[in-house]
């Protein structure tokens, strides 16, 4: 397929993906601010998700403090932060409509409803009271895309690349969130227990995996439990793990000419997660594992850019 | 519909019949409908100089033109003749030149911005230079047609033909059982298959891409619709690019090879390196393999030269000396206001006719005298004054009307018709077109840029009904 048109679904897959990932983590963020904690103050509380859009320095510019208005703002409405959900969902609408008739109508016509809701929601304006339905809208409207993809598109080269995007953003989402979560949260000697399982549930529920966890473990919430569920565990589907389940068989059907640098790289990531175990991890330091894997996605998403979405003369 | 002595002609009794039975508000009702269709599935145009972005429904109107097997004969075969004499003149225009040594065409049509200098020479597959054609038809009685106007660029509409076919079988299916309606739905099979066929010679299952100027073009909706109904790739500039004398589009596995090229992007928008430098839209140097024979495009450059409004006087001529037949369907007569007996003529009744730029398309920068203004009259003729060379003008013809439904009711408009003429192999056409309403009263402009309408043309198998 044209490459121009395998760019447009891959990228448009990973924008939704993104705004998806972002209102999971602003929910939680928000739903723990109302939890009473002495432990950390509001700037502690709400600097992790900047730290995970990786954009401290320009919110701090322009914003100046990690208040709860400023960082929903900034995270959900700024049109001028390129990570920003609704600059997610405008980039999202402005690839599906390049490449309209390379996906089935129903698809299309979910983007581009999704897209006319929110600029609907835009005009009545976004008060903070609303957060929390705006994010359940925003995951409701993913999961809808999913559906709708899953359920309808042709089995094509194209198909692929729109499952491509989502998994590689989706990897890179739930590592920069587990990173940020452990930072914040593992420094800690000796927070109250009631406190800690509060933060630890909030983590597990932004990945819609806190019910999971109960029936894997059926234990109380220990970090290194999380990290595995979310690192290693091949059945938990935002699990880094799963994601290159998915991701390795489809770059073996796109990869058509032996020595293919993207199969090569998604092969080693995931054996690291298929064959790691998480007390090696926790002895080497979460944060670098998970910084040396998100360096590791990244370089596997330009390779996947090179190789087949800006084809070379 | 109706006959000059007010009888409903033979051929809308039984749609006729079947108004009688429907109340208006069922008909708004279908019209309502179909709008909500047509907008979800995206059936939308751009107008230039509206808010960026600025997606409009072209009004879609229920009632069908009907047209008997006779008058569909007599048409098809004048607008065939008329596109093969037009292939010819350009094949020699563009060698010989046998056509301006006979004296019938002048040689000033060398300065014509549309005679395109690189072309000089240059063999194109099969002699054909417009593969496609939309040849703009009036009716104003029983089986005398006019041709208004030859498109041999880029022609657009024949997605509408295709669509409101689709909508009126959906919307009316009883309908469909009182008409022997020919089908058109084989057009883009046909298009397909004529544009295989120009490949250059050698090419063994040619490649067949659509080049479009982007989403933000007015017409994107129809190519994105033809290159998924032909299931070829829809590319834009960017997508290809020229090496060895060879067009190539990159995809996912690497370059490959382009045949057939069939463009909707402007001449001077296709090659940076040979005309407009600042087209972002354009592949560059796609004319210097296209000259070379590296790759077949469809329509060819400078076939615009013969669908220039000034060239247009000379084409029952052309018939005449290609093919050494009579020219079946007429021209509207036309002044050319570089002539000064023309231009005093014209200047003196100005209220009756209609008076056109050369170049200009799309109902912009035309002047209709019977509804103008005494302003506007005023207006153009300084215009005219400035540059005559620029205008030719034509008398306004008793055009035919079609019942159309309106707030009001159903009322008669005025009509024309652009049938679709495929070159390849043969040259053909579907029995069908695209039937543009002027949906004000009384108007005869039916572009929708200028508020113009469609219909569905209903060609009979029959010169009666069933």
């Amino acid at each position: 397929m044209l490459s121009r048109t395998a760019d447009h679904l891959y990228w448009m897959a990973r924008y939704i993906e993104r705004a998806e990932n972002m209102a999971r983590v602003l929910d939680v963020t928000d739903r723990m601010s109302l939890v009473a904690n002495s432990a950390y103050d509001e700037a502690a509380r709400w600097k992790p998700p900047v730290l995970i859009a990786d954009d401290v320095a320009v919110f701090e510019r322009d914003y100046g403090s990690y208040t709860a208005e400023n960082v929903m703002h900034y995270m959900a409405l700024d049109e001028r932060n390129p990570s920003s959900i609704v600059s997610a969902l405008n980039s999202a609408r402005e690839n599906a409509r390049a490449v309209r008739v390379a996906m089935s109508s129903e698809m299309w016509e979910t983007v581009n409803a999704l897209w006319l809701e929110l600029r609907q929601r835009i005009r009545l304006g976004l008060r903070e009271a609303d957060i929390g339905e705006f994010c359940d809208w925003v995951k409701s409207r993913s999961h809808l895309f999913r559906g709708v993809t899953f359920g309808t598109m042709l089995r094509d080269d194209g198909y692929k690349f729109v499952r491509l995007g989502s998994f590689v953003e989706r990897a890179d989402n739930t590592a920069r969130l587990l990173d940020a979560k452990f930072q914040l949260l593992l420094p800690n000697e000796d927070p109250a227990a009631e406190v800690d399982y509060y933060e630890w549930s909030s983590l597990l529920r932004s990945v819609s995996a806190f019910e999971a966890y109960q029936k894997v473990y059926r234990d109380t919430i220990e970090p290194t439990k999380v990290a595995e569920l979310l690192v290693l565990r091949d059945d938990m589907p935002r699990s880094l793990h799963a994601c290159y389940d998915e991701l390795e068989p489809i770059l073996e059907q796109l990869c058509r000419q032996p020595g293919c640098e993207c199969l090569r790289l998604a092969g080693e990531n995931h054996a690291r997660l298929h064959f790691g175990r998480i007390t090696h991890i926790f002895n080497s330091g979460l944060h670098e594992f998970l910084q040396d894997f998100i360096a590791r996605n990244n370089a596997l998403g330009i390779e996947i850019q090179r190789a087949f979405l800006n084809s070379p003369d | 519909m109706r006959a000059g002595d007010g009888q409903v002609r033979l051929l809308y009794q039984p749609f006729s019949e079947w108004l009688k039975g429907v109340d208006h508000a069922q008909l708004m009702q279908k019209s309502r409908e179909a709008e909500m269709l047509f907008r979800r599935v995206g059936i939308t145009f751009n107008v230039y100089g509206e808010e960026a972005g600025a997606e409009r429904l072209i009004p879609f109107d229920v009632i069908p033109r009907i047209l008997a097997a006779n008058e569909w004969r007599q048409l098809s075969a004048g607008v065939i003749q008329r596109v093969a004499a037009l292939n010819a003149f350009l094949n020699d225009l563009y060698h010989d030149q046998e056509i301006i040594k006979a004296g019938i065409v002048p040689a000033s049509i060398l300065e014509n911005e549309m005679y395109r200098p690189e072309m000089q020479g240059v063999d194109v597959p099969g002699g054909i230079y417009a593969h496609i054609a939309g040849i703009d038809i009036v009716r104003t009685a029983e089986n005398q047609f006019y041709v208004l106007e030859d498109n041999l660029r880029t022609p657009s509409g024949v997605s509408y033909m295709l669509e409101n076919r689709k909508m009126m079988m959906r919307l009316f299916p009883e309908l469909f059982r009182r008409y022997a309606v020919a089908p058109v739905e084989h057009y883009p099979q046909v298009l397909l298959n004529n544009l295989r066929a120009v490949a250059q010679p050698g090419v063994h299952d040619p490649v067949v891409v659509l080049l479009t100027p982007g989403a933000y073009n007015s017409a994107y909706f129809e190519h994105a619709f033809l290159a998924q109904q032909m299931g070829i790739e829809l590319v834009e500039g960017q997508d290809l690019f020229c090496r060895d004398n060879a067009v190539f589009m990159r995809t996912t596995e690497g370059p490959k090879r382009v045949d057939v090229i069939y463009r909707r992007i402007d001449d001077d928008f296709l090659d940076p390196l040979a005309f407009r430098e600042d087209s972002m839209l354009g592949v560059p140097g796609l004319v210097s393999v296209y000259r070379n024979g590296g790759v077949t495009l469809a329509n060819a450059i400078g076939a615009g030269v013969a669908d220039d409004k000034s060239t247009y006087t000379y084409v029952p001529e052309m018939v005449r000396f290609y093919l050494g037949e009579e020219p079946i369907l007429s021209n509207v007569p036309t002044y050319k206001l570089e002539n000064p007996d023309d231009l005093k003529y014209v200047l003196e009744h100005l209220a009756e006719l209609v008076v056109k730029e050369v170049q200009g398309s799309g109902g912009y920068g035309m002047l209709v005298g019977p509804t103008a203004s005494k302003q506007q009259i005023e207006d153009f003729r300084a215009r005219i004054l400035a540059e005559p060379d620029n205008y030719i003008a034509q008398p306004t013809l008793a055009l035919s009307t079609c019942p159309t439904l309106v707030e009001q009711g159903v009322a008669p408009r005025h009509v024309d018709l652009r049938p679709f003429v495929l070159s390849g192999k043969t040259v053909t056409l579907v029995p069908g077109g695209l039937c543009r309403v002027a949906m004000r009263e009384g108007s005869l402009v039916v572009n929708s840029s200028q508020g113009g309408g469609t219909k569905d043309t209903w060609v009979l198998n029959g010169d009666k009904p069933c």
